[in-house]
């Protein structure tokens, strides 16, 4: 069976980015996820500070310069996404959704969708359900039911002792996303025929 | 094959000093630049149709008509001419008006328009754009062919014995490019009527428009027009050149910078690697251009976008004068040299007039 393609977009700022590093955990337990089940995967990250100016540009000409296009294929064309942003003043950061701004619903549909997020604090994580999952909803995506909201104090033992720590929310999630890759969610879309012109225009006639 | 010019007819500041033309002088210097077009050998100026400042080319028949007066040889065009909000049937009689007095020496180029409050500035819905221009073309096509028209569709008011006036010169309508920047509709639309199909190759890589055209060529195979090398493609193009690469650079840059649809975002360099504008020597404009022809195939007609971004009329003309003396002759031999046999050139009216002579003659030769 040939290999799943992984895209992981991560619009982390800082080097070292933690944003970076909890789309590294999400992709790795997707990755293990999907090896149990004997499937390959080929993961590719971008991150979108790289390719900050690029993405300015396109809004500005609305063509992708070559990096670019090669970060949107891949997005476009994966068989599933890691998409992890910081949260910036009560949402994604401006960066984040400028990327998405770039990216057509009719491409994506169906393809599954593992959201997840950076804070400082813990009173952010509901960013994910108010703002990315109607983002992703919009691009016609499968959002997978778990997101992963990382903030500062995750990354030691976490203050609720009576939820599940961020490694065990980072593998259900991984998990949810290797399920819909292995099970071909993204080949499942149908390409858009090109609609022959006579239906076009009989689609037109008063009546119909 | 068919060189020529096409103009947005914008209204721009020149950055370089900060003059901004008024609308009567910018209407002058885009018919000075028709009349320029015609004295240095291009086939064809192209307009384009605006309802909105800083664009002055709201009414271009009125403005072709006025070129087509002045000028032998040269086809007058649109670049585009909105389908979706102007009424099919005053194309349909503007366009044939235009055309008998210029002697047929017109044809023009369908878009949709991508200004969104146009659509209900003229009582449409952008939504709707697609099948407006199907649906308006599928008119258009009609009343230029046939006398007396019965019609109902969606977007107008029903027609019950409708004759469109003047009818086509010689019985022969304009010939018509449809224009799209990304719609796959518009290829497929082009092929099934056997019309041209124009890529606008300005603002966007090469590769974009290549696969709007290969579906154009196999669509228009598929239609029965012929082999999908026969189909009838044209491209857009621009350029900045002086004699020496250096100074082109140098005294375009500024323009380029503060463009109005691509200025403030990649440099001149990225772009000119990126998209099809050559900004360079007349050799590199050769060679660009050349270039087009790998990757599209032969085609029919080529228009170059030069008066645009606030380049004063003197440095279009300019241009323009490099054009026809250092780029154009050789384009025209090189052109020529490469073009497979059995590749139709550029449609004009006597030629469409004489195929259908011929194929009319043909028909009573088999009733024979």
């Amino acid at each position: 069976m040939t290999a799943l393609k992984l895209t992981v977009v991560t619009a982390g700022l800082g080097k070292p980015s933690t944003t970076r590093l909890l789309a590294d955990r999400l992709a790795l337990a997707t990755e293990e996820h999907l090896a149990e089940q004997e499937r390959d995967v080929d993961t590719r990250v971008f991150e979108l500070r790289e390719l900050a100016g690029d993405i300015a540009q396109h809004l500005a000409t609305g063509f992708p310069g070559p990096a670019l296009r090669e970060a949107l294929d891949a997005t476009t064309g994966a068989d599933g996404i890691i998409a992890v942003t910081p949260v910036f003043n009560a949402s994604y950061s401006g960066l984040f959704k400028s990327y998405a701004d770039l990216l057509e619903a009719d491409q994506l549909a169906g393809r599954p969708v593992l959201i997840a997020a950076t804070g400082g604090s813990p009173r952010h994580s509901l960013m994910l359900d108010h703002a990315m999952r109607p983002l992703f909803g919009y691009l016609r995506t499968t959002v997978v039911p778990t997101g992963v909201y990382a903030a500062a104090e995750d990354w030691g033992g976490g203050t609720d002792p009576l939820i599940d720590r961020l490694p065990a929310r980072i593998h259900r999630a991984g998990r949810e996303l290797a399920t819909l890759m292995a099970g071909g969610a993204a080949q499942a879309r149908r390409e858009p025929d090109l609609v022959p012109f006579a239906e076009q225009l009989a689609a037109l006639r008063p009546g119909t | 094959m068919q060189f020529g010019i096409f103009t947005v007819g914008d209204v721009t500041t020149d950055p370089t000093n900060g003059t901004t033309p008024s609308e009567h002088d910018r209407i002058k210097a885009m018919t000075t630049i028709a009349l320029k077009a015609e004295e240095i050998g291009l086939d064809v100026f192209a307009t384009g149709e605006h309802h909105n400042p800083p664009f002055v080319p709201s009414s271009p028949t009125t403005m072709l008509g006025w070129i087509a007066a002045r000028t032998e040889r040269l086809i007058l065009s649109t670049s585009t001419t909105l389908i979706t909000t102007n009424d099919p049937v005053k194309i349909a009689e503007d366009f044939a008006m235009l055309q008998h007095l210029a002697d047929g020496r017109v044809d023009l180029m369908l878009g949709r328009g991508n200004t969104g409050p146009v659509y209900p500035w003229f009582g449409q819905d952008i939504r709707q754009g697609i099948p407006l221009a199907i649906e308006n073309y599928a008119l258009l096509h009609r009343l230029w062919r046939e006398d007396v028209v019965d019609w109902e569709g969606r977007f107008r008011t029903p027609l019950q014995g409708f004759t469109s006036t003047p009818r086509p010169l010689d019985g022969v309508p304009p010939f018509v490019w449809h224009g799209s920047i990304r719609s796959p509709e518009i290829a497929e639309q082009a092929a099934y009527y056997g019309d041209g199909f124009f890529a606008n190759n300005i603002f966007w890589p090469k590769e974009h428009f290549q696969r709007l055209i290969d579906l154009y060529r196999d669509r228009w195979e598929h239609y029965g027009h012929g082999p999908r090398e026969s189909a009838v493609v044209g491209l857009g193009g621009q350029f900045f050149m002086r004699r020496n690469s250096q100074d082109a650079a140098r005294e375009f840059r500024p323009y380029f910078d503060n463009a109005p649809v691509y200025g403030h975002g990649p440099s001149l360099e990225e772009f000119t690697d990126q998209t099809p504008l050559t900004v360079g020597s007349p050799q590199e404009v050769i060679e660009k251009t050349l270039a087009f022809r790998d990757t599209f195939g032969d085609y029919q007609r080529q228009l170059f976008l030069v008066d645009h971004a606030g380049l004063p009329l003197k440095t279009v003309l300019e241009q323009l004068d490099l054009l026809g003396e250092d780029v154009l002759p050789v384009l025209r031999k090189e052109f020529a040299a490469r073009r497979a046999a059995g590749v139709p050139e550029g449609p004009t009216h006597a030629a469409r007039v004489a195929e259908r002579n011929d194929a009319a003659e043909q028909k009573e030769g088999t009733q024979r």
